[in-house]
């Protein structure tokens, strides 16, 4: 046994510019592979990272229709409803569009109680809940810009449109790894008391509220008792747990999704193409070895697993090597395209998915050449010589 | 060219008859072939291309199947064997050696000498001994780790001889062992064909166009499309080396 395994792996290595080439190959496959897996991952990275006891309110007809200020004593007094908040889609741009980052307007003191997770020192907690003016921001935005406390920040609004400045006041970090550390929050005050000047018929309207329930299994029957509440008024709501909320946002972009996880298959289906090709080139080479063993005695199964190992020992080297270089291309990525992702990392179960396509590229290659290493007579096999 | 030996027959050969199909042609390689080898003997079948010789030594060795008659072999009938069946006889019984060699490039001298012990119940180091005792017959002991790459024609054909010989087959057979080898290689191989047969009493058969290494032989046999005959072209006796 331990020789049969001898003879494969140097078979394996026995051309070594065409085994490293698809060594190389199939591991860039593994890296492309993990790194989409990855990617559509992060696209439900928001779902994931919802709380099962927030809930979202929103209008019923769209959410880009508001809903007026006045629903939010109505809203806590539904039993089993501990805090309410609520907020504003700003659509700020900073810069140009190309510096896309999410920036909303929300009621700060409920709005932090509602996400423990994003963590403010006291100090700048404070100075923030304190100043109408003042902003908070995730760490990774602001080492994106390397903005410091004290600073301005300017946004041009599009949805409430002119220049708006904020004093950046705090940056919060996530709790997990994944929390989102690229928004921009502000006083939703501060937006309601300028559209009171600018454009006083969009003032005393919020976009959405926020709730938490007492205990997540509360959230049904809370969100049909808030739904109730405005059924038959002007503006009637919806209200869905925030995975639900988050999960509507997803399926927009679902074609995109669906794009990339077929891209992501493509390109192991190509190498297992490529490797095929490489596996049936070596045993078509071999074939007058396979009949020499034969002759001397070796079986069928014997030059099977002999083939066979050699392609699993050559993908598995490729999807080994793959695995190895997904870490860094992922911490790549993540330093380098902070401002697109919340966190790159690479999860267990798609380090078991490249292995298991590495697997298969291996064994889908090494069929044909098995069976026909395997099933070769010795007098053919052995004209093959010279 | 010497006479043969008066040991009992090793190879039985009885009505044998071999063709192949190409296409709707039915193509035939050997007619109703009867002849025995002596136990110990050293033949040499010549003949020209497509006389079938090649095909004989290797319905002899048990790797290919004929379409009529029976070979016994030390009174095996192997025409009834099956595939797996003639694998074992072929590992225990016959030593191949051939023109090309045959050697895996990827394993030294040593390691291709102990590939057929491997489907042995020897331990390893019983193995070893095997190995070490066939590599020092044909004299490549300060050889052993070279891959055949590194090797001459002569000492990669020497190295083919001790994996034959390792398992300690009755028989050897041999499809033009000097067809690859400059002259002084050759006379080399047949040298130590010869003291096989000599002094370890195998049976060699050997494949050859080469007149030179024929004369080594004690019996020559001839095929001529398919039928065998002696040296002037008349239907040979049935019995090697009368």
């Amino acid at each position: 046994m331990m020789f049969l395994l001898k003879l494969i792996i140097r078979n394996a290595f026995r051309h070594k510019l065409r085994s490293i080439l698809t060594v190389v190959g199939i591991a860039i496959a593994i890296i492309a592979f993990g790194l989409l897996s990855t990617l559509v991952g992060l696209w439900y990275h928001g779902v994931e990272a919802s709380s099962a006891s927030r809930l979202v309110t929103r209008n019923a007809i769209s959410l880009i229709f508001p809903l007026p200020l006045s629903y939010k004593d109505r809203i806590r007094q539904v039993p089993g409803v501990k805090t309410v908040s609520y907020g504003n889609w700003f659509g700020g741009i900073y810069i140009d569009e190309k510096h896309f980052f999410a920036n909303e307007a929300i009621e700060p003191k409920s709005f932090l109680e509602l996400y423990p997770e994003f963590i403010l020192t006291p100090e700048q907690k404070d100075a923030f809940l304190r100043d109408r003016k003042g902003c908070i921001v995730g760490k990774r935005l602001a080492d994106t810009y390397g903005w410091k406390i004290g600073d301005l920040i300017t946004l041009r609004g599009t949805i409430f449109p002119g220049q708006w400045e904020f004093v950046l006041r705090g940056i919060y970090r996530g709790a997990e790894k994944g929390t989102e550390e690229r928004a921009l929050f502000f006083h939703w005050d501060y937006l309601n008391e300028t559209l009171r000047k600018t454009m006083p018929r969009r003032a005393d309207q919020v976009g959405f509220y926020m709730i938490t329930v007492e205990r997540p299994e509360l959230a049904a029957e809370v969100s049909q008792a808030v739904d109730a509440i405005f059924k038959n008024s002007l503006a009637e709501t919806l209200t869905e747990t925030e995975k639900a909320f988050q999960l509507g946002f997803v399926a927009m972009t679902e074609a995109i999704l669906v794009a990339i996880q077929i891209v992501s298959y493509v390109v192991i289906v190509i190498i297992m193409v490529v490797a095929a090709n490489t596996m049936a080139m070596t045993a078509r080479e071999r074939i007058a070895e396979y009949a020499t063993m034969k002759t001397l005695g070796f079986g069928g199964w014997h030059i099977a697993g002999i083939v066979f190992g050699e392609s699993l020992v050559i993908a598995l080297s490729g999807g080994l090597l793959g695995v190895a270089l997904t870490f860094p291309a992922a911490h790549w990525i993540e330093v380098e395209l902070a401002q697109f992702f919340p966190a790159f990392s690479i999860a267990p179960l798609t380090i078991g998915l490249d292995l298991l396509a590495a697997l298969a590229v291996g064994v889908t290659a090494g069929i044909f050449p098995t069976w026909r290493g395997a099933t070769i007579g010795i007098a053919e096999g052995l004209r093959r010589i010279g | 060219m010497g006479m043969g030996n008066n040991k009992p027959p090793i190879v039985e050969i009885a009505h044998l008859s071999k063709s192949y199909r190409r296409g709707s042609q039915t193509i035939p390689v050997l007619e109703d072939i009867t002849f025995d080898i002596a136990d110990g003997e050293f033949l040499a079948l010549m003949g020209p291309s497509g006389s079938g010789k090649s095909t004989l030594l290797n319905l002899i060795a048990g790797i290919d199947k004929a379409d009529r008659g029976t070979i016994r072999v030390g009174g095996v009938d192997i025409t009834t064997l099956s595939d797996k069946e003639l694998a074992t006889w072929r590992s225990a019984n016959v030593g191949f050696i051939f023109q090309f060699y045959n050697l895996m490039p990827v394993l030294t001298a040593f390691e291709n000498v102990e590939l057929p012990l491997l489907l042995t119940d020897l331990s390893r180091s019983e193995r070893r001994e095997h190995v070490e005792l066939a590599l020092q017959l044909v004299g490549l002991t300060d050889r052993v780790d070279h891959y055949p790459a590194q090797l001459s024609g002569g000492q990669q054909q020497r190295v083919a001889i001790a994996r034959a010989v390792v398992s300690d087959p009755a028989i050897l057979v041999a499809d033009e062992p000097t067809g690859d080898l400059d002259r002084v290689s050759a006379g080399e191989i047949l040298q130590l064909m010869d003291r096989l047969v000599r002094e370890f009493d195998k049976t060699i058969i050997m494949v050859t166009h080469d007149p030179r290494a024929a004369e080594k032989a004690r019996i020559i046999r001839h095929l001529e499309k398919g039928i065998l005959t002696d040296i002037d072209g008349q239907p040979a006796s049935p019995v090697a080396g009368s």
